[in-house]
């Protein structure tokens, strides 16, 4: 599936703004990307799997918090950092 | 992830003076972290003028950066940004370019909903010289990690990050500073390995002496907050622990309250900041060690008032020495903005490099470097306009 993948995590792929990724969950998407661009999920979910404060996933448009989400390939996922602070 | 970063780029710390002679191989170099990417500062042969290098990882959190003295060209860099988890970034060239930690510290996952997760790593310390590759990281929260491969991959070190009695003595986010509760002053004795120091904010300071199978607190002597229990150590707050290179037995600390000696094997640390001028108090929370006289120590101290604003005592910075052990103390201000100077410096902002005279330099919270070449006597700004500085470390390239 289609990922968008926010700027500062465009470090990892080597700028790449669309990537793809397979996995039939979120989590499972997660995994595969970090197979691809090593070390980029850690930034996002922590070691408890718990999404970091301030990375939100959409789903075809719709935000998710669930990492079992079940997934299609057809599904476009969009990577979001909120933004916050000074 | 690889950074490639440029040898040399222009910043805005105009103050720094490019060195006049460009082939002479530097002497010091200072790695600054700071609160949006580190710098690096090489000095020329007597440390009078210094180019810049940087910045690195620009809009990067970096906690502290340092360069392993067994080589001389590993460095490495512990980060996050404000948004995204943290990682430790490792060099083995000197700075130039930069590689991402496969597997940064982390906690154990614990499928019951209790584990923690680490904010970020805040103190990086390089193992014993006859353990190359091995570092040794302090989390926020509190957590102590190893890695023994350079920082390529760390693990959990000791059963303290999960131990019942040390989770209670860590206690909770609320309990610690206010960018969380930190594992810090990691300290390794160069006489054995497996002798080891730490200390928490809160949580007090520790000791292994069979290299991280155990540990037990080294608090008496030490001063709490009034109306907390002595006995707890989740009361106890180190701010900074140095030994002394040149005898590991005598260490010095920067505590919450007050400035602190010992002399191991005594177990009792002695308050000798009560000898700092009154209108000055002992809080801070730097300190730092001379590399070859143990009776020389120096500390940056704060405005320990009522609220703690975190500046300077009266908007008058100044470092205090002294040179025999805390019997007494000097101001050593020279060079140094004579008022309306409120800024400090933090735990990790204060070093000593190993020269002759010794020099002193220290970063500030308004992001100004400034460096003593002559062991505090005087002080010159060798750089401003950088971000807020959280960490200065001294190294000598290979």
């Amino acid at each position: 599936m289609k990922v968008l993948i926010p700027s500062p995590l465009r470090s990892y792929t080597a700028g790449q703004r669309w990537v793809e990724a397979e996995g039939h969950t979120l989590g499972a998407v997660l995994d595969d990307l970090d197979r691809r661009y090593a070390g980029i999920r850690f930034r996002m979910i922590d070691e408890q799997e718990t999404m970091r404060r301030h990375i939100r996933f959409f789903v075809n448009g719709a935000q998710t918090f669930d990492l079992a989400l079940p997934l299609r390939d057809s599904d476009e996922l969009t990577i979001v950092q909120a933004l916050s602070g000074g | 992830m690889l950074q490639k970063q440029a040898a040399v780029k222009k910043s805005a710390t105009k103050t720094a003076a490019r060195s006049g002679a460009a082939t002479k191989k530097p002497a010091t170099v200072m790695l600054v972290a700071t609160r949006k990417g580190a710098w690096l500062l090489h000095g020329d042969d007597s440390r009078r003028s210094w180019r810049v290098d940087g910045p690195h990882f620009l809009g990067h959190v970096i906690h502290h950066l340092v360069l392993d003295p067994r080589d001389g060209r590993t460095l490495l860099a512990a980060a996050k940004t404000g948004h995204l988890g943290p990682t430790v970034f490792r060099s083995t060239d000197r700075g130039r370019t930069w590689k991402e930690a496969a597997k940064p510290p982390a906690f154990v996952k614990k499928d019951d909903g209790s584990g923690r997760s680490v904010d970020h790593t805040f103190w990086l310390t390089p193992a014993h010289a006859n353990e190359p590759n091995v570092w040794y990281a302090g989390t926020s929260p509190q957590g102590l990690f190893r890695s023994e491969d350079g920082g390529v991959t760390w693990a959990p070190f000791s059963h303290i990050n999960d131990d019942p009695q040390y989770l209670e003595w860590f206690g909770t986010v609320q309990d610690g500073t206010p960018d969380g509760p930190k594992m810090h002053s990691i300290i390794v004795d160069p006489r054995d390995p497996k002798h080891l120091y730490f200390g928490l904010s809160g949580g007090g300071v520790h000791e292994s002496t069979d290299g991280g199978a155990s540990f037990h607190t080294l608090l008496d002597g030490l001063e709490v907050v009034e109306g907390f229990p002595k006995d707890n150590p989740a009361t106890h707050d180190p701010h900074c622990i140095r030994m002394c290179p040149s005898n590991p037995d005598r260490l010095y600390q920067q505590n919450h309250c007050g400035i602190y000696r010992i002399d191991r094997p005594a177990t009792r640390w002695e308050r000798i900041g009560t000898k700092m001028p009154k209108k000055v108090g002992d809080i801070g929370f730097n300190m730092v060690v001379h590399p070859r006289n143990d009776n020389v120590a120096w500390v940056l101290p704060m405005d320990g008032q009522t609220v703690w604003p975190r500046t300077s005592p009266e908007g008058k910075p100044a470092v205090y020495g002294t040179r025999n052990g805390g019997r007494t103390w000097q101001r050593l201000d020279l060079g140094m903005p004579r008022e309306q100077a409120w800024w400090t410096v933090k735990r990790q902002a204060m070093c000593a490099d190993g020269g002759d005279p010794v020099g002193l330099y220290f970063g500030t919270t308004s992001g100004e470097l400034w460096a003593s070449r002559d062991e505090g006597a005087s002080w010159k700004c060798i750089a401003r306009g950088l971000p807020e500085i959280y960490a200065v470390e001294s190294g000598t390239l290979g």
